[in-house]
């Protein structure tokens, strides 16, 4: 359980970061490194370098933008999980955060890490698709981005090059005034890997009726996926349609068998999860209005 | 490499090699073996350390990566040496530990919990050594140890931090005075230079 032996460079600057990991393919960024580190200690994986990113001035910060909320990728867990502008405007991903991991490794463990990750199991690669965020990147050329659809491709596998680095996520903001998520997740303990997940954040107008909702599963095929329910807006999100919507969708998840649950396992227990998260989501969504009115 | 720490309130320098964990350098280099080396891949939590009064674990970082950072470990939370803080006396007065080997990183978790309120629900404190495991599933008494610190501290005579809700890791009071703890630690180190 100890690392073969790597050089250690903590470079200054983004560019001089992306310049390191671009020259060298053995070369690997570290952030918070709990993941990175435990395969280390297994050499699983075996890198000649490790460039440290995690004090780079440009990857710090959680800053709003038209729309959207830019969380920079060095943010800890932890620290998101607290942090007013996220609980306020991307409820989704404060919701799902008390799920990753446990507090010592919140503490350590970044947005942007487990993004880069891309866990099919996680839950912050899961509110990053389900959302529709944007991961920004950080190349030798400047800047650029892709949706999250687009970025993970695999398990453990997303479509940056050698040279590049996750520098921030962009999470859209809804306007709407009545928004609520619902989330469930199916683990051995709390805060293990997912067999599988559901999300969903919904918007309802003042008379309950959905204007918007989004859904989401993890842990059930090799990445995240975003389930298709927008036939349900314009209804109130009443049981049976749900079902209809959830039932009509559950052909499009892939889902995968290994030690812990079977396929069919996985995509059965994804389609309650899912109903129940729209559910929770409608709940939440029609108590923050009342509180409001209040 | 050249590495400055600050461990317990005192600075520490010590030259290793870039993969060597923070868990190993403050048990070979700065010989505190209260973090304990369990499964070294992050998964038990005997290793945990506070670092800036926040729960990590020392096998998932480098010693190369800990500077800048205020590292306590269990020897740095005696008030002096001989003492106990009230939530190591708490663990002895509950039975709250068999063998021993998850100790150092439960009462450093509860540390850091009971910096932030003292008056935790039941869930708070599960939650708060939910990354500690013991073999000796002694949990029941651990629980009860860290809600019997908690009343202690309630009833002691020192401001008490704020419980609009629990964070882990926000730098609160202690219950031990900062003050005090170096000699505590070096008590345990036989030889004061580091390697």
């Amino acid at each position: 359980m100890k690392p073969a032996p790597f050089e250690y460079i903590r470079p200054h600057s983004l560019a001089e970061a992306c310049e390191l990991l671009a020259n060298d393919e053995d070369a690997r960024a570290i952030a918070g490194g709990q993941t990175l580190v435990p395969m280390l200690a297994m050499r699983l994986a075996r890198p000649a370098k490790l460039v440290d990113i995690m004090r780079l001035p440009e990857l710090a910060g959680i800053r709003p933008e038209a729309g959207a909320l830019v969380v920079g990728a060095t943010t800890r867990q932890a620290v998101a999980e607290q942090d007013p502008l996220i609980r306020a405007q991307v409820p989704m991903l404060a919701r799902v955060l008390p799920w990753v991991g446990h507090p010592p490794t919140r503490n350590r463990g970044t947005i942007g890490g487990s993004i880069a990750n891309a866990d099919p199991s996680a839950e912050i690669p899961l509110v990053a698709v389900t959302l529709g965020a944007e991961i920004m990147l950080a190349t030798v050329d400047g800047p650029s981005s892709m949706p999250a659809d687009d970025f993970f491709i695999g398990p453990m596998l997303t479509t940056m090059n050698p040279g590049e680095c996750v520098s921030a996520v962009k999470f859209p903001v809804w306007a709407h005034k009545r928004i609520g998520v619902g989330f469930f997740e199916i683990s051995a303990r709390k805060s293990d890997f997912a067999f599988a997940a559901a999300v969903a954040q919904v918007a309802l107008d003042d008379d309950g009726r959905c204007l918007e909702i989004v859904l989401g599963v993890g842990g059930v095929g090799d990445r995240a996926l975003r389930l298709d329910v927008s036939s349900l807006v314009g209804t109130k999100l009443d049981a049976s349609a749900v079902a209809e919507a959830v039932n009509a969708v559950s052909g499009d998840m892939e889902a995968s068998t290994d030690l812990h649950a079977s396929a069919a396992y996985r995509r059965r227990v994804a389609i309650t999860l899912s109903k129940r998260a729209i559910e929770q989501a409608r709940t939440d969504a029609s108590a923050r209005a009342l509180k409001g009115a209040a | 490499m050249k590495v400055e720490l600050r461990i317990n309130g005192a600075s520490r320098i010590a030259d290793v090699e870039p993969r060597k964990t923070l868990l190993d350098a403050l048990r070979e280099n700065f010989l505190l073996n209260g973090a304990h080396a369990g499964c070294e891949h992050g998964v038990c939590g005997a290793c945990t350390v506070l670092l800036d009064g926040e729960p990590v674990r020392s096998c998932l970082m480098f010693a190369a990566q800990a500077d800048g950072y205020e590292i306590t470990t269990i020897e740095g939370l005696a008030p002096a040496p001989g003492e106990l803080s009230v939530i190591q006396d708490a663990f002895c007065e509950t039975h709250g530990l068999q063998c021993g080997y998850c100790t150092p990183g439960m009462i450093l978790s509860a540390h850091a919990l009971l910096q932030q309120t003292h008056t935790p629900s039941r869930e708070d404190i599960v939650e708060a050594i939910s990354g500690n495991i013991c073999r000796c599933t002694g949990y029941g008494q651990i629980v009860e140890a860290v809600q019997f610190a908690a009343n202690r501290l309630q009833k002691s005579n020192m401001p008490h931090p704020h419980p609009h809700h629990v964070r882990h890791g926000h730098p609160g009071e202690h219950d031990a005075p900062v003050e005090g703890i170096l000699e505590a630690a070096e008590a345990d180190a036989p030889t004061e230079s580091a390697k």
